[in-house]
């Protein structure tokens, strides 16, 4: 009975170790993703669209095989909403990141080379921020008291995106090369939706940060 | 044997209600939380308050034998009848009341109503242990507290597994305060009736003799279990979800620091080992557990830095350890002068 009730425990642990690791690649790969994109090396671009929607139902499957076996086992009845509320969030990093990376594949936004190392520093805020609240997320489970360092950094990134997020749009607007205005409104859109990666983290961090507070002994 | 089982029902009654209180403090936390399953906790809290009763019930009684040596199975009667009304009164107004003190009170009514001198030197002993037992308990669960959370902070274990190991220790803790409130609440039940004990030594088998305290012991641990079966479910959900709001872990401690205040004060054991090695002992007085467990979360409450005390909910449970024991006694006197006077029974 032990034995069996440590198995299961320890099938769980993996399976949100697993479903991490899951949110990590998938802003590592947004990442590339734009990289790609802005290097206008389409076909890696599109393995990594590819990738990344394969990630995004993956990591959806194993949210749910962890939801169903917090109820159906009664594991950990006092925190189980606050762990599902965190994974269910999660999903909408995973999500987010996916329809970016997904309206650059469709659209094909026409970004002027001014503008790439904008793009690129956006991006990697924005991705910087999702790995920081994964490492919160872990933490959250094994070591309660690290978590507001990471809950911070988020915050940080997130702050930063904003601001280039900002400058890029002023750039975008100012900018005499580009005439169109269905153009600039095209970029954007576009800006928007990569810096739309990081405030989703940091809705993640928000919670985290509740749940920590709720978690201490 | 009728006659007996008719005066011994008071006492039963009382079991009943007592497990049908008690047993919330020791699992009303880990069943209002869906840790444990109610079905377990009764099984494990009626085993070990059995074998609790059984094994280590004496030493509390002696004292409350001391206090008032009750030697007519009619008086006995009275008296528990008297403490079993003052219990189930005070839980129908929702005050948390404690066994202990209604039973002393109802002692102490007999003793009036009898002319016999209340020995102060054990009135004292029993009160300064209530007073004092709360207290041993805070700070019992202060010091557990930052035991546990050292333990849990540096060994880095996952949230699902410390779930687990978490169920582990409320079954065993829970087992050890079953074991506890047996050991020393059982005075409560069936002390009155040691001295009129109506049962006689008897060995089941050639391995071991049940006295015929020990069988009457064993009657009210029997009595207890019913109540946590049939009752206890109740209060277990409004303990766990009510009064005090606990997490599991911080439950854990609570029910450790009661228990360990239960257990000092029944265990003959302890006793001697501390005056064998010169050390100042532990009375064994019958305490309440309720209070033990508010003297815990208390405990736990000021070790977080002592902001979400609720003073109010501490003077109304305050008060009703001064009620119980006034009404009991109150109650006991008139009831054995209508038992005299109109049953012309020895009281």
């Amino acid at each position: 009975m032990k034995k069996m009730f440590m198995n299961r425990t320890k099938q769980l642990e993996g399976d949100i170790d697993e479903y991490l690791d899951k949110v990590t690649v998938s802003s590592l790969i947004f990442l590339e993703g734009i990289k790609s994109y802005l290097n206008q090396d389409t076909k890696r671009f599109e393995t990594q669209y590819e990738n990344i929607t394969k990630l995004e139902s993956e990591a959806d499957n194993i949210r749910r095989n962890i939801k169903y076996k917090l109820y159906t086992n009664m594991l950990i009845p006092e925190s189980r909403g606050d762990v599902l509320g965190l994974l269910e969030t999660m999903d909408n990093v995973v999500d987010t990141a996916e329809k970016a990376i997904e309206q650059f594949s469709i659209e094909k936004p026409d970004i002027p080379k001014f503008l790439h190392k904008d793009f690129l520093l956006l991006a990697e805020l924005s991705s910087k921020s999702v790995e920081e609240v994964v490492k919160g997320a872990r933490s959250f489970f094994k070591e309660i008291n690290l978590v507001n360092d990471f809950i911070n950094k988020v915050h940080y990134y997130e702050h930063e995106a904003d601001n280039v997020e900002e400058i890029l749009k002023r750039n975008v607007f100012n900018s005499e090369e580009i005439t169109r205005f269905s153009k600039k409104v095209h970029l954007r859109y576009f800006a928007e939706k990569i810096a739309l990666v990081s405030d989703v983290a940091e809705e993640v961090a928000e919670r985290l940060a509740v749940y920590a507070i709720k978690r201490q002994i | 044997m009728l006659k007996i089982l008719f005066f011994l029902s008071s006492g039963l009654f009382l079991g009943w209600s007592l497990g049908a209180n008690d047993a919330a403090n020791i699992f009303g936390t880990a069943v209002g939380t869906k840790m444990i399953r109610f079905k377990l906790a009764a099984l494990i809290c009626s085993v070990f308050i059995i074998i609790g009763a059984v094994v280590s019930g004496a030493g509390a009684s002696h004292t409350l034998g001391k206090l008032g040596a009750i030697n007519e199975l009619g008086g006995a009667f009275i008296v528990a009848l008297a403490a079993a009304i003052t219990v189930l009164w005070m839980t129908k107004s929702g005050l948390p009341v404690s066994t202990s003190q209604a039973i002393v009170g109802a002692i102490i009514g007999w003793n009036f109503f009898s002319h016999n001198p209340t020995s102060i030197s054990s009135l004292s002993k029993i009160v300064g242990t209530w007073i004092f037992s709360p207290i041993l308990s805070a700070v019992f669960s202060f010091i557990i507290f930052f035991i546990v959370k050292g333990v849990v902070e540096k060994s880095k274990i996952h949230l699902i597994r410390l779930d687990f190991y978490t169920r582990i220790g409320l079954i065993i803790v829970g087992a050890f305060g079953a074991y506890s409130l047996g050991a020393n609440n059982i005075a409560n039940v069936m002390g009155v009736f040691t001295s009129s004990s109506p049962f006689h030594n008897m060995s089941v088998g050639s391995l071991f003799q049940l006295s015929s305290i020990q069988q009457l012991f064993l009657l009210g641990g029997i009595a207890i279990a019913v109540g946590v079966f049939t009752y206890s479910k109740k209060v277990m959900m409004t303990v766990g979800k009510g009064i005090f709001k606990l997490s599991p872990i911080s439950a854990f401690v609570a029910v450790s620091a009661s228990s360990l205040v239960l257990f000092v004060f029944a265990s003959q054991g302890l006793k001697y080992f501390l005056i064998s090695h010169g050390l100042p002992s532990f009375p064994l007085v019958p305490v309440s557990s309720s209070q033990s467990i508010v003297g815990a979360v208390l405990g736990i409450s000021i070790a977080k830095g002592g902001r979400n005390i609720n003073w109010r909910m501490l003077g109304k449970i305050s008060s009703g350890w001064v009620i119980t024991p006034i009404a009991a006694a109150i109650l006991s006197y008139f009831s054995l002068f209508f038992m005299q006077n109109v049953f012309m029974m020895n009281v």
